[in-house]
């Protein structure tokens, strides 16, 4: 048979058939991209944390282990810029000192309940530091039992020694270097 | 010699524990102050000469907190401009650290706003400064006497209007009007931090 008695076989006598054998064997090939590619995203991100929600409660109980390491506690969110200008600092803390626990408290819940911004905030910076997504609704009921000298404006960051109950607080951005500072402060 | 040294102690301590000045404090006067307004005139508290109390907001362009509250600040001044207490807004912002603070762009705003209130630029920061103003929405209430009547929030819910179920303000301004006290006088909110000129 000539290729152009074929074509005109296959197209004109089977047509209909051949088409949705065709139409099926490429939705096969799609769908197994699409495995393929959820694979590899999935695999990506395999490395990088989700943010953890906590509640008010949880989050005091966290702050008030007596045993724990010195805490540095960052308050910041996805929409403020001079929080994320520090973001390196603590991330370097983090991966630098194995003595210390940092813990990044996304404050993103009062305007936005929903963490998905915040996770994709985590994927795109690729942040190792602890994230904690705070999950309490009006702010003034619990500012003053975290730390009365914050006014609630972020960024914010709290310096904990647990087992001298020492505490450091800086409201603003913490410029190079202060964060050692502070830990030295709280020994 | 002994009673020296423990004088030069006790002065020492005294001296260490003064606390820092923070600004205001509930009851004490603030001071009047002159600013630019986004029309380019300069405009004083003492301008408003039928006022029964000031609605000082240090406030911004760019903060979401302010976004979320553009709408209910004109509104705060539709409603108590008239009984005498206008909304004064001042942007304490250093346009450098955040461009979108510029005073073209607060003009901007205050167009698009439609706002009937002054929308100073407080460009030295001497004013946020003498408040103690550390939050954009930061809301100062003041009676005819410039006395510090309530500091603080707008409401209790930033990010739902038709959730709030506490309104501090209308409430502080409602006290004032009658001649009450002020039911309560200090509120926290998470917030920007006003972006400070580097020291």
């Amino acid at each position: 048979m000539h290729l152009g008695e074929y074509l005109s076989s296959n197209l004109h006598a089977n047509s209909p058939l051949n088409l949705a054998r065709f139409a099926l064997h490429a939705m096969r090939i799609k769908t197994n991209l699409f495995v393929i590619f959820a694979l590899l995203l999935s695999a990506a991100c395999a490395n990088a944390q989700k943010a953890e929600a906590v509640t008010l409660q949880q989050f005091q109980k966290r702050l008030s282990e007596k045993d724990g390491k010195v805490l540095i506690v960052n308050f910041w969110a996805t929409w403020c810029a001079p929080c994320i200008h520090e973001l390196p600092l603590f991330e370097k803390l983090n991966k630098e000192n194995g003595d210390v626990e940092v813990l990044l408290v996304s404050m993103d819940y009062d305007l936005d309940p929903d963490p998905t911004k915040v996770e994709r905030f985590i994927d795109r910076k690729k942040l190792e530091s602890k994230v904690l997504f705070l999950t309490a609704d009006n702010p003034n009921a619990w500012i003053d039992k975290i730390e009365k000298r914050w006014s609630g404006a972020l960024p914010a960051t709290l310096v904990i020694n647990p087992k001298t109950d020492k505490r450091q607080f800086v409201q603003g951005e913490v410029g190079e270097g202060q964060l050692e500072k502070l830990i030295e402060a709280v020994k | 010699m002994k009673r020296v040294v423990i004088l030069l102690v006790l002065v020492a301590f005294t001296w260490a524990g003064a606390p820092v000045k923070n600004g205001y404090d509930i009851g004490e006067t603030a001071a009047d102050f002159k600013l630019k307004n986004v029309d380019g005139k300069m405009v004083s508290l003492a301008d408003f000469k039928d006022a029964q109390g000031y609605i000082v907001i240090f406030d911004c362009n760019t903060c979401p907190y302010s976004k979320a509250y553009n709408d209910r600040i004109v509104a705060l001044n539709d409603k108590y401009a008239a009984k005498g207490f206008p909304v004064i807004a001042i942007n304490p912002n250093d346009p450098s650290k955040s461009g979108g603070d510029s005073f073209d762009e607060m003009a901007k705003l205050a167009k698009r706003k439609n706002y009937t209130f002054p929308y100073l630029v407080d460009e030295t920061q001497s004013v946020a400064t003498a408040f103690g103003a550390t939050n954009t929405p930061h809301v100062f209430v003041l009676d005819k006497a410039l006395k510090v009547q309530y500091i603080g929030a707008i409401d209790d819910n930033a990010r739902n209007e038709n959730a709030v179920s506490k309104r501090y303000v209308e409430d502080a301004v409602n006290a004032l009007l009658s001649g009450r006290a002020v039911p309560i006088t200090k509120v926290k909110a998470i917030g920007c931090g006003i972006k400070w000129k580097n020291a």
